[in-house]
């Protein structure tokens, strides 16, 4: 027996795909992924229309979306994240549903609670055999963990393994069993490597955003959170990145063993695990080469499939025992809420991601930003939306002073102990007006393009559609 | 206090919003070469408006303007002197004369403002060899006086050597601007250091500085900020040795002597002007008493 068929074209026909049904993609080829365009552009040749997408997230590289999106192939999405190109045609309202964004741990958590559904997966695999036991850690186009797909893999009507690297039966060490695969195709490349991973991940050399990370790292020492069993996550981009490098060496220097690292992983994290400052990595995706190799060849970077990295649905997972998590924001209000969804023009730009996850779960949720950014003023009165919640939100860091959560008079007090530069919030939004003077708010139309769907299920805010 | 002095790009908006964040005692708005003869018009125009608009917290505010030679240099002063910057910083002086005529611009630009005259200072960087010979003469030139700043990299050039991380090309020039500096009264300041990634490297020529006499030292990356902020704070020991030297008088007058010993060494007036000094430093640092 193999469940190996000859094109993406055959697969859709045996999996009986039609009219008005879902199909999923994980995001672990990110850019560089062709699969989810390859498949669109197959369910479009059919003659398939009214489907909806359930994508962990949506990239630059899927721009051709947009075009099945104008001529009716694709009438719904469901994600944690779009990035611009496919953003900003559905702020503009070319979808007439409203898309769906949920959380990385709200997606498992729905799909396996029943009120998300999906009728196909196609998941894409940088290797697989004939029966679909396959990894994202080998072959042409490795991408490390596929923590994504797991839950995909595990509730979908029916389950399509798509690779470029079919290996003879048994692939041993695999990510996704067999057991849940339906179909498997082979085609010339899921990807370019390129755009999937980057080479290595490189600190900022923005003097700003060092200065930002020093003082998170600062926080972090003066929290007590900070000593044997830490458990940590961050993220790749600008001051985020900055702090991991800055922690590692406080944590060397105070011989501090932490317990796990998690997140999209980058090599610094791996230089982290490898320096004996963590225990473990938990690895939901990898996010540049050198965390693809730790993932296959350190049995202490573990892969974790998305439920037990987030879902609150989950019996536990392990967002819940971070000590401290760094994220980003686009804006940031006086109630602490974050948005990351839109740009400062009301576009999509982003989402969630696993944003509302670790803030809930970590003991101490930090956002680190520039004050102003590009004259934007990132601290405002009220967010255009409300991705994370202010009350799960602790410490704002800026180069000009630290906020703290009203709600955090502990961690307050033990700020103003250690001499850190703690203002209020309402300080701090003063500051960025005096820097950027008045400026006119954007005027968003009526109609909703979007729905944020908190973790927990709720429907935390909408989007309106730009009008341009 | 001074301790860095940090050289911002006058034509780079990012840089200047956010000069005052990045820990140096100073900030150098750079209208001279950082910026090419192309951009001196709108580097002068957003080096003005960023001392208009924006409000440097706790920093020095020092405007290093074009040298006198080139068409530049009064409409850089006409554009930032009334917005009453601390200091201003010309290049390549070589004597007296230049800041006696530079001084005489200022005044009639403040005059004509409304200013009080004098009230900007002035720190000129000495990058001649000519400039080094006449340091004592340059540092008495004018009651603005603040300070003098050696710049190898152009010195090196017209002492037609290279220049080395070592740094013994400089030595004649670094000891004779320092004790020029000291016999006005004045203070004075290092050169940069260049490697921005050799931070050992960096660290160990302020020390060097800092046992020359030099009071801080210009920094060209926010990289460097730091260690040289650390290089020219007095350390834990010193305040702790300068307070005893206090106490330690006032312990003798006390008890009616005449002479006073402090750890079996005599306490005599240089020893006392030195800890006056740590502990006037160690106030300007980090604020309270000392």
């Amino acid at each position: 027996m193999s469940k190996l068929l000859g094109s993406i074209e055959e697969a859709i026909r045996a999996t009986g795909l039609k009219d008005g049904m879902t199909v999923s993609f994980h995001h672990h080829l990110r850019s560089g992924d062709y699969v989810l365009n390859m498949v669109m552009d197959a369910i479009a040749k059919a003659g398939i229309k009214d489907i909806t997408i359930n994508a962990s997230s949506i990239h630059e590289g899927h721009a051709p979306l947009v075009e099945h999106m104008r001529s009716g192939v694709v009438t719904g999405l469901e994600t944690n994240f779009i990035s611009t190109s496919v953003g900003k045609e559905i702020s503009r309202g070319i979808l007439k549903k409203p898309v769906i964004f949920r959380t990385h741990g709200g997606r498992p958590a729905d799909l396996l609670n029943g009120r998300s559904h999906i009728d196909v997966a196609f998941i894409g695999a940088p290797t697989s055999d004939d029966m679909g036991n396959c990894t994202g850690k080998f072959g042409p186009s490795a991408c490390g963990a596929l923590g994504y797909a797991f839950t995909d893999a595990q509730v979908a009507d029916k389950v399509v393994i798509i690779t470029d690297n079919l290996v003879p039966y048994p692939l041993t060490d695999f990510s996704i069993p067999e057991i849940y695969a339906d179909y498997v195709v082979k085609v010339d490349k899921i990807g370019d490597p390129k755009g999937i991973v980057s080479g290595t991940t490189r600190i900022t050399k923005d003097p700003v955003a060092l200065k930002i990370a020093r003082l998170a790292v600062e926080c972090i020492k003066a929290s007590g959170l900070l000593k044997d069993g830490f458990a940590f996550q961050t993220g790749a981009g600008g001051a985020s990145l900055a702090a991991a490098a800055y922690l590692k060496d406080v944590m060397l220097k105070e011989h501090i063993k932490g317990s796990y690292v998690m997140g999209g992983i980058t090599g610094y994290l791996v230089d982290m695990l490898n320096a004996g400052c963590f225990e473990s990595i938990l690895d939901v995706q990898c996010f540049d080469l050198n965390a693809v190799e730790s993932i296959r060849t350190n049995p202490r970077h573990q892969e974790v499939s998305d439920a037990q990295y987030a879902s609150p649905g989950a019996k536990s997972c392990a967002v819940d025992g971070l000590s401290v998590v760094i994220l980003g924001a686009t804006e940031i209000d006086l109630d602490f809420n974050v948005n990351v969804h839109t740009d400062s023009n009301g576009y999509i730009m982003g989402g969630s991601g696993g944003h509302s996850d670790t803030a809930a779960g970590a003991k101490m949720a930090m956002i680190v930003t520039p004050l102003v950014r590009a004259r934007i003023p990132i601290v405002t009165k009220k967010v255009q939306c409300i991705s994370t919640p202010g009350s799960t939100i602790d410490v704002l860091v800026t180069q000009r002073g630290i906020a703290v959560n009203p709600a955090r008079q502990d961690l307050l007090e033990k700020f103003k102990a250690a001499g850190l530069p703690v203002v209020t919030i309402e300080e701090l939004y003063e500051k960025a007006m005096d820097i950027v003077g008045d400026y006119k708010p954007v005027q968003m139309g009526e109609r909703v393009v979007a729905d944020v769907v908190y973790r927990d299920g709720t429907v935390i805010d909408h989007i309106y559609q730009v009008e341009d | 206090m001074r301790r860095t002095m940090l050289f911002l790009p006058g034509n780079n908006p990012g840089m200047l919003g956010n000069g005052d964040v990045l820990g140096s005692d100073s900030i150098i708005l750079d209208l001279e070469d950082a910026v090419s003869p192309d951009q001196k018009d709108s580097a002068r125009i957003l080096v003005r408006n960023a001392l208009r608009d924006l409000h440097y917290e706790g920093c020095e505010i020092i405007i290093r303007i074009n040298d006198l030679e080139t068409p530049y240099w009064v409409e850089d002063l006409e554009a930032v002197l009334p917005l009453k910057p601390d200091v201003i910083m010309p290049t390549k002086v070589s004597g007296g004369a230049y800041i006696r005529r530079l001084a005489d611009k200022m005044t009639e630009i403040e005059e004509k403002n409304g200013l009080e005259a004098g009230r900007t200072k002035l720190i000129p960087l000495l990058e001649t060899t000519l400039g080094i010979e006449n340091a004592f003469e340059i540092a008495k030139a004018d009651p603005r006086m603040a300070a003098l700043y050696l710049g190898a990299e152009d010195y090196t050039a017209d002492l037609r050597c290279k220049r080395t991380k070592e740094g013994t090309e400089i030595f004649y020039a670094r000891t004779r601007l320092v004790n020029a500096a000291r016999a006005a009264g004045i203070d004075a300041y290092d050169t940069p250091w260049t490697d921005v990634a050799d931070l050992e490297g960096l660290e160990k020529d302020a020390l060097l500085a800092k046992s020359l006499g030099y009071t801080g030292k210009a920094v060209i990356s926010p990289r460097h900020v730091d260690i040289v902020n650390e290089v020219f704070s007095p350390s834990e020991a010193d305040i702790q040795y300068a307070r005893e030297v206090f106490e330690a008088i006032e312990e003798g007058k006390r008890l009616g002597k005449g002479a006073v010993s402090l750890r079996g060494k005599m306490i005599d007036k240089p020893i006392v002007e030195r800890a006056r000094q740590v502990l006037e430093n160690a106030r300007a640092i980090y604020g309270g008493e000392f």
